[in-house]
């Protein structure tokens, strides 16, 4: 059985077009908006939506992502919340949908009944911030049965050895965080993103995604260069805080995402380079 | 009167139950970090364990414990505190008189030594109480190391002291505003620090916490503690205390002294957390009495936290006990029955700060007062040829501000309530 991911990136890889990973953090500024909001990064054109779960702690995060958290905690959404979100998005969005989590309220939840709820309501994929390879793999086994794709980072200090059990271990498509540091949008693409895809490349079939520090046309256009998705967070998650009371949130999550896309759509308009 | 600190001994206590290879001490404990850390955190678990059984490494480390610290710190028998509570005969670990005035530096010298020999230049630390924080800027001062604190800015108000101390030792003190703005949300912001810097900076976690393998690393840089306390108590009262008893914050303090006893079956070992107001969620930090299995930080523990997995606030009137989790080898030690776990509240902590300061002229640590206010409920139960053995993990100064603020300083009333001895 192949899912919505796989299935998304063949489309793209037919299409010859870089594919669009954003992510919001569920429940940012509050459930009903963040509902909104995924529609609409849909509508506008991503090809897999991660969304956040709000987590008290989140260290692996800088501040942007953080303050996403704490406004949505203060709205009262938690991991019940987010699968709530998905189930009420999942009939009209196109896009894949990945949950992007801390362990502990995974842990809280159970792994297995949290596998149950999350593919019951339609998640594609799973990927947890600190639940490494060492430390994943009943998790993995439980998401894998539950019929999701269990999704692994890597960084530039992943060894070779750990790359491989990772293009094992994955399905889906694997994340290369581009950096090292926490999330947070940045104005170049760090030099080592493509040395990483390259050594993913060298290891595993499975599609790459390349985020962390992404926020501008340019940056998805290079990325595209040696993977096949660029993942684009903190930027939006910034752009969802500064137009959240403007009245103008949905519109200019919208511009967001047309604007990255810029320089991977094949622009009828013309003007815009075809990649 | 002993040779605790040389490198034989010291060789001795290393290696005595380590975790499994994964790092786990029952159910507990294990790696829990971001991709990015794992590599560093192997490199670090492999660099400790090719130290620890170095000789050069041990031998170094062994001759700063005595000539720079002062170890071994002396166990000293509190009579008039004794007399006073009129049970059990008390002794104190005198940890408070360790340079930099607590049981921190045992730990912060040795994993300093360890960035040396990683050849990192450069240390992150968090602290709570500041006592963590001074440790490590001490031993940066001392070996050359470049050193950035992070505080949570709550802790910064109530700590002034150990910040200036930081401060003067050449270390930038980093104000953490987010989360709870306490040592949880420090080590979170220590974290994001090492996660960007990895290459050329060693995360000096303060206590027995994190990812494998600072749970054991840190418990046998302070086990030195136990094996002197062993010796000491043997020598001074001929034979094994009834109980040990020290304050749990992540536990390093306690497992250092527990580390001595533990084979000792007959030895009661006592670890005592933060009441703090009342065990209601928010208003303290005693883990084993109100949490759940959880992962925070890098390790499986007992924390406090809701329904949802969300990590609940914690409070206690000490800085270095108002954590939500515990180390994981105390979750074990528990499990197995081996130590027990209770609380004391902020106002029983206070009373026997006061008690040990005018009674034995020794200002304790908040921390360490939890210990002592637990000690002498225990030695007033039991008989006089019972002796109970305290960590006084360490000294007060800085607590004199909060003391003051809690109406202490002001009062020259005697310590009477409740005395009739
Ligand atoms: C004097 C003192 N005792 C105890 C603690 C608690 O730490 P641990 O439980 O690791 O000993 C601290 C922490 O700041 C401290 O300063």
């Amino acid at each position: 059985m192949s899912g919505r991911i796989t299935d998304t990136f063949r489309r793209l890889k037919t299409a010859g077009r870089t594919g669009l990973v954003t992510y919001v953090t569920g429940g940012d500024p509050d459930l009903a908006r963040s509902t909104e909001i995924v529609r609409a990064l849909d509508r506008a054109g991503s090809d897999v939506i991660e969304v956040g779960v709000p987590f008290s702690d989140p260290l692996a995060d800088g501040p942007v992502i953080q303050r996403a958290s704490e406004r949505a905690l203060a709205a009262g959404v938690t991991l019940t919340g987010v699968l709530k979100l998905v189930s009420q998005v999942r009939a009209d969005v196109h896009a894949a949908i990945v949950l992007f989590t801390y362990v502990n309220p995974v842990f809280r939840m159970g792994t297995e009944q949290f596998a149950a709820r999350a593919a019951a309501v339609g998640v594609d994929g799973v990927l947890v911030l600190d639940l490494p390879i060492e430390e994943a793999g009943p998790f993995r086994q439980t998401i894998v049965n539950a019929g999701m794709d269990p999704i692994f980072l890597l960084s530039p200090t992943t060894t070779d050895h750990r790359l491989q059990q990772a293009a094992d271990l994955g399905r889906g498509f694997l994340y290369g965080i581009s950096r090292l540091g926490v999330t947070g949008a940045r104005d170049e693409v760090a030099s080592g993103a493509s040395a990483l895809a390259a050594r993913i490349r060298a290891v595993s079939a499975l599609p790459v995604a390349v985020g962390f520090g992404l926020s501008r046309p340019e940056h998805i256009r290079e990325i595209g260069e040696c993977a096949d998705a660029a993942v684009v967070g903190s930027a939006l998650v910034n752009v969802i805080a500064q137009e959240a009371e403007s009245g103008d949130l949905i519109p200019a999550v919208e511009r967001y995402i047309a604007w990255l896309r810029r320089d991977i759509d094949p622009d009828p308009g013309g003007g815009a380079t075809v990649v | 009167m002993t040779t605790n600190s040389s490198p034989e001994r010291i060789a001795g206590r290393t290696g005595r139950r380590d975790p499994d290879e994964r790092g786990y001490f029952g159910a507990y404990g294990g790696g829990f970090v971001p991709e990015t850390l794992v590599a560093p955190v192997e490199e670090l678990r492999a660099a400790y364990f090719s130290a620890r059984t170095d000789e050069q490494f041990q031998a170094e480390l062994a001759t700063l414990l005595e000539r720079y610290v002062g170890r071994p710190t002396p166990v000293y028998e509190a009579v008039r505190w004794s007399n006073h509570i009129g049970g059990a005969r008390l002794l104190l670990k005198r940890e408070d008189l360790a340079h930099t005035g607590a049981h921190k530096i045992n730990n912060a010298l040795g994993q300093a030594l360890l960035a040396v020999r990683m050849g990192k230049r450069r240390i992150v630390a968090e602290t709570g109480a500041g006592q963590h924080g001074v440790a490590t800027a001490t031993a940066c001062a001392l070996l050359g190391l470049e050193c950035e604190v992070y505080m949570g800015v709550d802790d910064i108000a109530r700590q002034g002291l150990n910040v200036v101390r930081m401060r003067l030792l050449g270390a930038t003190v980093t104000p953490v505003d987010s989360g709870s703005r306490t040592l949880k949300d420090a080590i979170n912001e220590a974290m994001r620090d090492w996660v960007t810097t990895v290459e050329h900076t060693h995360y000096l976690l303060g206590s027995v916490l994190g990812p494998h393998p600072y749970p054991l690393m840190v418990r046998e840089f302070q086990s030195v503690i136990g094996a002197e306390a062993r010796d000491q108590v043997l020598a001074l009262v001929g034979g094994l205390p009834t109980a040990v008893v020290a304050c749990v914050g992540g536990g390093s303090n306690a497992l250092g002294i527990f580390d001595g006893f533990v084979d000792d079956a007959a030895v009661r070992l006592i670890g005592v957390e933060a009441g703090g107001e009342a065990i209601v969620p928010g208003r303290h930090a005693a883990r084993f009495a109100a949490g759940t299995v959880g992962v925070l930080q890098g390790t499986r523990s007992i924390i406090l936290q809701d329904q949802h997995g969300n990590i609940e606030p914690t409070h206690s009137v000490s800085a270095g006990l108002d954590y939500a989790s515990v180390g994981p080898e105390h979750a074990w030690l528990r499990d197995l029955g081996r130590a027990e776990y209770t609380w004391v509240s902020d106002t029983q902590a206070l009373h026997a700060f006061q008690e040990i300061t005018k009674l034995e002229g020794i200002i304790p640590a908040l921390e360490s007062a939890h210990a002592l206010a637990h000690a002498a409920d225990l030695a007033a139960g039991l008989a006089r040829e019972d002796v109970v053995l305290v960590n006084l993990s360490g000294r007060g100064d800085k607590d004199v501000e909060i003391v003051t603020q809690r109406g202490l300083g002001a009062s020259v009333a005697p310590p009477t309530e409740g005395d009739d001895a």
